[in-house]
């Protein structure tokens, strides 16, 4: 529960208590915790758990009962609570776009209350139409009827990031969206953050939003009590309690290999052939493996067919680039190792082809590599587990000296 | 002579009275638009005020216009002053009623992301909530607009402006050979007012919602 941070902390929230008028239980009972600036916190627990309301109380939508809330060291829980929203973006799951107003004044909403001047807002709006990636001249003059709920979300957050603000609080931001748009607005908003390295609160009920998204995640149980709050890493694989490794559910070995990417592993090999080169030599190579067919490669390196040894034997004068099957399940070295095994699992030969940037062949990922990978990775956990836990014997015999 | 040629005779007096007409309904919708904004502002976030609101301009509407006058004659005395005040009152229900219902449809995602964002308690109303809501308002003052201009005509019976001055004379002296003509006349100018009325709110609503709304 009081895993030391990294980073200083950029909120800290201090014994916070939220007591509704006539209900008997505290919806946050009193809830200490410190967000590190630059990373995205996620609350993550059960419905009626307390994480929006502790969200909510951050930028005082909902005003604490008791405790204090610390950003940056200041104390926040009594200042002008406009003049503190301003402070901080906020991002919720209906998006809240207003209808009225076109995208460029969305946008413009939070620099407009703080009294910039017109050409610095306006572009301001360009760039952080840029930024989501959604042109300004066709965009601008648009009004949010007109657009499609990915798109929406995108303004959502654009407007969100308008002024600038360090921290962002985000409630549930993907959550109506569909999931193939969900994915590709998660993985563009990590890209963003990569870059702008802001402190942000997301609250999800969603487990695999939360690893995915997650540089540390709180799970919360009712009453916002802290079950765990660690990195996803952690929390697959040493789940504090029953609790946890219930919310977590079965699945957590599937789960980690969302967590870890084709370039963390060692690849396989697989035999492999110029596509220039004679049928008699391609017979060669699959003959002198153990596989059962050879990858065909163009000048650049990169893969253009599976040629198997009864493709080679048929009759024909075609040379290697046009005969065989074609190549399926391709990756990059980015790609996550649950990508990479969902595409061997149709993959022709059970095994995801890896290419650089440049789609030059670099190796393959195959159901061994990934059992490999895994089993590493429950070592070295382990071998870590073993020295904090024999760290701590060290300094309690300090101590009992 | 035909009702045509009569019309003709008369047009001058006619324009007059129908200009009169104008005036007045146009008092009464404003009047009743600022009232019925700030009623509706003031209690569509609260349950009993709201209610209490909603049953008295309610009851308003259901007055017999006649007898309404008739006791204004009484209280206050005879010409457009009492009119107006009776018209303001059958004007307020539709308007305040679209009011709050306009007020209260406002998706509350947004008025959330505002507060979220940092907008106060009147620039929330100001900015977001009221221009949200202007539509409905605006159905309810077309509503308003056309009740009263009916009504106004009763205005005459205690010497209030407007075409129904022609209406009351003719019927009057119903039995001479124009009497007819003169009730046709005011009645004609009532109705064409009410197209031009509702001419003039496709065009107020064209002009004042914003184009994300319609």
């Amino acid at each position: 529960m009081n895993e030391s941070t990294n980073g200083p902390a950029k909120i800290r929230l201090e014994n916070l208590v939220k007591r509704f008028p006539g209900q008997a239980k505290p919806a946050v009972d009193s809830l200490s915790m410190e967000i590190p600036e630059g990373e995205i916190v996620i609350l993550v627990g059960p419905s009626g758990c307390g994480k929006t309301t502790t969200m909510k109380m951050i930028n005082r939508l909902i005003e604490p009962t008791s405790g204090r809330i610390f950003l940056e060291d200041e104390d926040v829980t009594k200042v002008d609570a406009d003049q503190l929203r301003r402070r901080i973006g906020y991002v919720i799951q209906q998006i809240g776009l207003f209808p009225h107003m076109t995208i460029a004044q969305n946008i413009a909403t939070v620099p407009r209350m703080l009294g910039w001047k017109r050409d610095r807002i306006a572009a301001r709006v360009d760039e952080l139409l840029e930024t989501v990636g959604m042109d300004p001249a066709t965009y601008r003059g648009r009004y949010p009827k007109e657009l499609s709920g990915g798109q929406r979300q995108r303004i959502g957050v654009a407007r969100a990031m308008s002024a600038d603000p360090d921290v962002m609080l985000m409630d549930e931001p993907f959550g109506a969206i569909d999931p193939i748009t969900r994915d590709r607005l998660q993985n563009e908003f990590l890209r963003l953050q990569a870059e702008m390295k802001k402190t942000i609160i997301f609250v999800t009920h969603d487990i695999d939003e939360a690893i995915k998204m997650g540089d540390r995640i709180a799970i919360l149980r009712e009453g916002s009590h802290i079950a765990q709050f660690d990195t996803p890493e952690q929390i697959l694989v040493h789940p504090a309690d029953d609790f946890v490794a219930d919310f977590i559910g079965r699945g957590a070995s599937l789960k980690r290999l969302g967590l870890s990417r084709v370039h963390d592993i060692e690849l396989s090999e697989w035999p492999t052939v110029r596509e220039d080169a004679s049928r008699s030599e391609a017979l060669r190579v699959i003959e002198g493996s153990d596989k059962s067919s050879a990858l065909v490669l163009d000048s650049a390196n990169r893969p253009r067919r599976w040629v198997a040894a009864e493709h080679l034997r048929r009759a024909g004068e075609e040379p290697l680039g046009s005969i065989g099957l074609p190549t399926d399940a391709v990756v990059q070295p980015h790609a996550t190792l649950s990508d990479a095994l969902n595409e061997m699992l149709t993959a022709r030969y059970s095994c995801a082809i890896v290419v650089g940037n440049d789609g030059a062949y670099l190796g393959i990922v195959d159901i061994d590599t990934i059992n490999d990978a895994m089993r590493s990775m429950r070592s070295v956990e382990r071998g870590r587990m073993r020295d904090r836990l024999i760290g701590e014997d060290d300094h309690a015999t300090e101590v009992g000296e | 002579m035909t009702f045509l040629e009569y019309l003709e005779t008369r047009q001058e007096h006619l324009l007059e009275l129908t200009i009169e007409h104008i005036v007045i309904v146009v008092e009464a919708i404003v009047i009743a638009t600022v009232i019925g904004l700030v009623l509706g502002i003031l209690t569509y976030q609260t349950r009993r005020p709201r209610e209490i609101v909603l049953a008295i301009t309610g009851t308003f509407l259901t007055i017999p216009s006649l007898a309404l006058f008739g006791l204004f004659i009484v209280w206050i005395g005879l010409g457009t002053a009492p009119v107006l005040i009776a018209l303001v009152m059958y004007a307020l229900l539709p308007i305040v009623r679209n009011t709050i219902v306009g007020l209260r449809e406002v998706d509350p995602s947004v008025v959330e992301s505002a507060q979220g964002m940092g907008m106060n308690r009147v620039q929330r109303l100001l900015r977001i909530e009221l221009p949200l809501a202007w539509p409905v308002v605006i159905a309810g003052m077309r509503v308003s607009t056309l009740v009263v201009l009916g009504i106004a005509a009763i205005g005459a019976y205690i010497n209030g402006p407007g075409l129904g001055n022609d209406i009351f004379t003719g019927l009057a002296r119903i039995g001479t050979s124009t009497a007819v003509y003169v009730v046709l006349g005011g009645m004609l100018g009532i109705l064409i007012l009410a197209v031009l009325f509702d001419l003039l709110y496709v065009l107020i609503f064209r002009l004042t919602t914003s184009r994300g709304l319609r």
